[in-house]
């Protein structure tokens, strides 16, 4: 997929780079772009604002950056660059700005941005995407600064018109007051004067000691819809003359689409339409019923294409193959591994496998498209709508600027909605029609085509001293390599940068070795999954330091604590969930506590995770305790939100998760044969925040890393069962 | 030709017998607040009352309603332990990417009137019907004991 075209980048624009000024043609075009605010932005040199100034007085509203609009009655409009699928972002966001700009939460309406990379990119990612758990860590500095600017604007504004010194006015809650003589004027009555005035020439950010809104358990701003079936998803889309389409590919990756009888499911009632893709079938009716009975009255002929004798086993093989050969990518490497691994007293030795995963969104993919003939809308709720504009582009030959991406909320991402393929599909199906056509999948489809997480096959060793401590550290990863087909340039010197977790342990480890060889499954596409390349590593490295820790015979949480010397941010929360988790107080039999501790995604944490190992072999995990320093939080209550749900992602996935293929296509299809953990299946969570003043970290996925590991060793503590392949295997559990 | 009472309203519409309450909804009516999840009574996103009882509307055949009355997620506000319900789940910041949270909300209500103060394992039997993708268990659980206590 291509990202974005270089003609859309601020590099490549010699009127914005030169800072000096802004002609009316390429002011009118960003502006668009921006859905007619006026731009600042990340990168856009702040004097543009005065030249367009002109423009932003004609709409009587004042758009100091390209995320704040006010207008004349006082409404605040914030526009949102980073998607809301759960994780608070439409939340945490607007507390940034709000913080800054002074306003209620209550006083501002949320506006998804349109793609564009230039105003909207994730600093972090220079792309305009969701993810990685990057949103507040990207957003941190730019987005207050914006509101920061928009408020001393709206300050000199104030001053102006009572022809006063600014600094003798303070802003708050969306109105400015001189402070000596009392009077007051709302944003509203300002925004005419404001868009006149220039831009500070430096921006004063509060000091965190007067912060009212960052740090405070804000209410989420898309609760109230999300509790009365208000919030519109995707999949909710409606459109005057709308039509349904469901769609069925090849169940053979790679294969096509050989022949179609459709006689029958044209005679069915509300069936509209039958579309052959070069991979897939689709059929449009008048609702989704008359699509999905259309689509199953089709006798389809496929060409299974080159996949159609893969199993499971050979992709395993292939790894285990991966995994022994020669040479591999250095990864991370300090001192002499295979030295000090010949002159260990003691060697313990491990195989770790984790499974291809589906992300199984509660709600399914979904893309509402219509393709006019000079223009194409897109609707759809995606974690990277530039990708989506570029791959609707590319499909019905429109110039970027033809394609307009609406953005939706989404019901659940999890790296699923970093894709685009089902997009790209329901731009093919809509090109053969004159109306406006939503394709849904059904969830049979949604699991049997996704890009799935990786299988992960790990081999490491350890070499212990007379003490049992880490001597030597030897570890290679084989697997599919999600970044060289995503963002290939983040594919270096041979090794994926989802090796993050394994390459720099916390621990001391004076002798380390830390190799990867790509090995991609024949036919299987695969992508990003929730925790990304932690939730692969922390599981090897949490559970086999668990192994060595079992090897001296040392006490699991003892034994970490002493290798973290130069972590005190990690030795902290060890410390502090071991604490609250009660960690050495008695349990009943087949019951165990076990420990992962983590730093990943800018985050350290701690679980401890509790157990109960039946003698059927089921595992009930039933409480698990996370200690947290993220450093700054924004909003608190979504950090431990973050967290519980992290956990029970992760739980998900260690407990059922596994996506298996026979004669090349995925086994499982729907919610009875793809687990997903229920309620009564859910432990207790308890969440501790450590106070921190340190850049924030991301918070989304560590929660989800770093279950697996704390879970398998609580098994262990169980049982003295080591689990080294996920999903567990309640058979090797049974107690005889 | 079916006549559905549909949150207090009449509504005629041409569709065929077997066709799913879920789609009626949500393709025919714009009710889209009801979701779809799996289409095999699985997830339980689907979930609407029938007469009060919480059913997954996802394999209800339209003509199997009957004159029974629906109420979906649109108007379970009006009800007062819907409210109660709505309220809990705002108070304690339930929803994640809120997908699940109608069918969760729908079931949650009709526990709490059938049993307005339910153990914990009451809970389990009526939600563990519901999947939440979000893992929002722990305060579903919360809420709904929330939502049971006497206002």
């Amino acid at each position: 997929m291509n990202s974005e075209p270089s003609s859309n980048t601020a590099k490549d624009d010699p009127e914005l780079q030169s800072g000096s000024g802004v002609s009316r043609r390429t002011f009118l075009k960003i502006s668009a772009a921006a859905g007619g605010g006026l731009l600042l932005g990340f990168i856009m040199p702040e004097k543009i604002w005065r030249t367009a100034t002109a423009e932003a007085k004609a709409e009587a509203k004042f758009a100091p950056n390209a995320f704040i609009r006010i207008g004349r009655t006082g409404l605040v409009t914030f526009i949102m660059p980073y998607v809301e699928m759960g994780q608070g972002t439409y939340t945490s966001i607007p507390m940034l700005i709000a913080e800054e700009l002074e306003v209620d939460l209550k006083q501002v309406t949320l506006e998804a941005a349109p793609p564009d990379i230039r105003h909207y990119a994730n600093p972090l990612l220079q792309m305009q995407v969701t993810g990685g758990s990057t949103s507040v860590k990207a957003a941190w500095e730019p987005l207050r600064r914006a509101g920061a600017a928009a408020r001393m604007v709206l300050v000199a504004a104030a001053a102006q018109k009572w022809k006063v010194d600014p600094a003798s006015c303070r802003a708050h809650k969306g109105k400015v007051t001189h402070t000596a003589s009392g009077r007051t004027l709302a944003y509203g009555a300002l925004v005419d004067t404001a868009a006149t005035l220039p831009m500070p020439d430096k921006i004063v950010l509060k000091d965190p000691k007067d912060f009212t809104l960052i740090g405070t358990p804000a209410k989420r701003l898309d609760a109230p819809n999300k509790v009365n079936g208000k919030a519109i998803f995707g999949i909710d889309v409606k459109l005057p003359g709308m039509k349904i389409a469901t769609v069925t590919a090849c169940p053979v990756f790679g294969g096509k689409l050989a022949s179609v009888d459709d006689s029958r499911a044209k005679t069915i009632k509300g069936v509209r339409q039958v579309v052959r893709l070069d991979n897939a079938v689709a059929v449009i009716g008048d609702h989704m019923w008359a699509a999905k009975q259309g689509l199953a009255a089709l006798t389809i002929t496929w060409d299974e294409g080159p996949h159609a004798k893969i199993n499971s086993a050979d992709i395993v093989a292939q790894l285990d193959a991966a995994s022994r050969q020669e040479s591999a990518a250095v990864a991370g490497k300090a001192g002499d591994a295979a030295k000090a691994m010949a002159g260990a007293v003691t060697k313990v030795e491990a195989v770790y496998q984790m499974p291809f995963l589906a992300h199984a969104t509660m709600e399914p993919m979904n893309c509402t498209v219509h393709v006019g003939k000079d223009e194409c809308h897109v609707w759809v709720g995606s974690q990277i709508v530039t990708h989506a504009q570029a791959a609707a582009s590319e499909v019905t030959g429109l110039p970027l600027e033809k394609v307009h991406v609406h953005n939706q909320l989404l019901g659940g991402g999890f790296g699923r909605r970093l894709e685009v393929d089902c997009i790209t599909q329901a731009v093919q199906i809509a090109k053969h029609v004159n109306y406006p056509v939503k394709v849904v999948w059904t969830r049979e489809e949604d699991i049997r085509h996704d890009m799935y997480r990786p299988y992960y096959y790990d081999r490491i060793a350890a070499g212990l001293d007379e003490q049992g401590t880490p001597v030597a550290w030897q570890h290679r990863i084989a697997g599919s390599s999600v970044y060289a087909r995503w963002m290939p340039a983040a594919f270096k010197d041979g090794f994926d940068p989802d090796v993050e977790g394994a390459d720099k342990p916390l621990y001391t480890l004076p002798n380390i070795l830390v190799e990867y060889v790509r090995q991609e499954p024949p036919g299987i596409p695969t992508g990003f999954w929730r925790g990304v390349g932690p939730t692969h590593t922390i599981f090897v490295v949490e559970s086999f330091i668990d192994e060595l820790a079992a090897a001296a015979k040392k006490d699991p949480v003892e034994y970490r604590r002493a290798l973290l010397d130069n972590s005190p941010r990690a030795a902290a929360v060890l410390d502090l969930a071991a604490k609250k988790a009660g960690w050495g107080t008695p349990l009943p039999a087949r019951h165990g506590r076990g420990v992962s501790v983590q730093f990943a995604f800018g985050s350290y944490i701690a679980q401890v995770v509790e157990v109960e190992v039946r003698k059927d072999g089921d595992v009930r995990a039933t409480r698990v305790v996370c200690a947290v320093d993220c450093g700054v939080t924004v909003n608190p209550d979504t950090v431990k939100a973050q967290i519980e749900g992290g956990i029970m992602f992760g739980l998900t996935a260690a407990l059922y998760g596994e996506i298996t293929l026979k004669d090349g296509r995925v086994e499982q299809s729907n919610f009875h044969d793809y687990q997903m953990l229920r309620i009564n299946e859910a432990p207790a969570v308890e969440v501790y925040l450590v106070k921190s003043a340190e850049a924030p970290g991301g918070i989304g996925e560590p929660g989800t890393a770093a279950l697996a590991p704390a879970l398998m060793n609580a098994i262990f503590a169980a049982t003295g069962t080591r689990i080294r392949k996920l999903p567990v295997n309640r058979l090797e559990l049974r107690s005889t | 030709m079916v006549t559905l009472r549909i949150n207090g309203v009449e509504k005629t519409v041409d569709v065929p017998d077997d066709m799913p309450l879920l789609w009626v909804l949500r393709d025919v009516l714009g009710l889209t607040g009801t979701k779809f999840g799996c289409g095999m009574a699985q997830c339980g996103a689907c979930t609407v009352h029938l007469d009060g009882h919480p059913i997954r509307s996802c394999i209800m055949p339209v003509a199997a309603v009957g004159k029974k009355p629906i109420t979906t997620i649109e108007a379970i506000g009006q009800t007062p332990v819907g409210k109660k319900v709505q309220k809990a789940w705002q108070d304690l910041e339930v929803v994640q990417c809120g997908y699940c949270q109608s069918g969760q909300i729908m079931a949650a209500t009709a526990l709490l009137k059938a049993h307005p103060n339910p153990s914990d394992s009451d809970i389990d039997a009526a939600m563990a019907g519901i999947i939440c993708r979000c893992g929002t268990y722990v305060r579903i659980r919360a809420a709904i004991k929330q939502a049971g206590q006497p206002s």
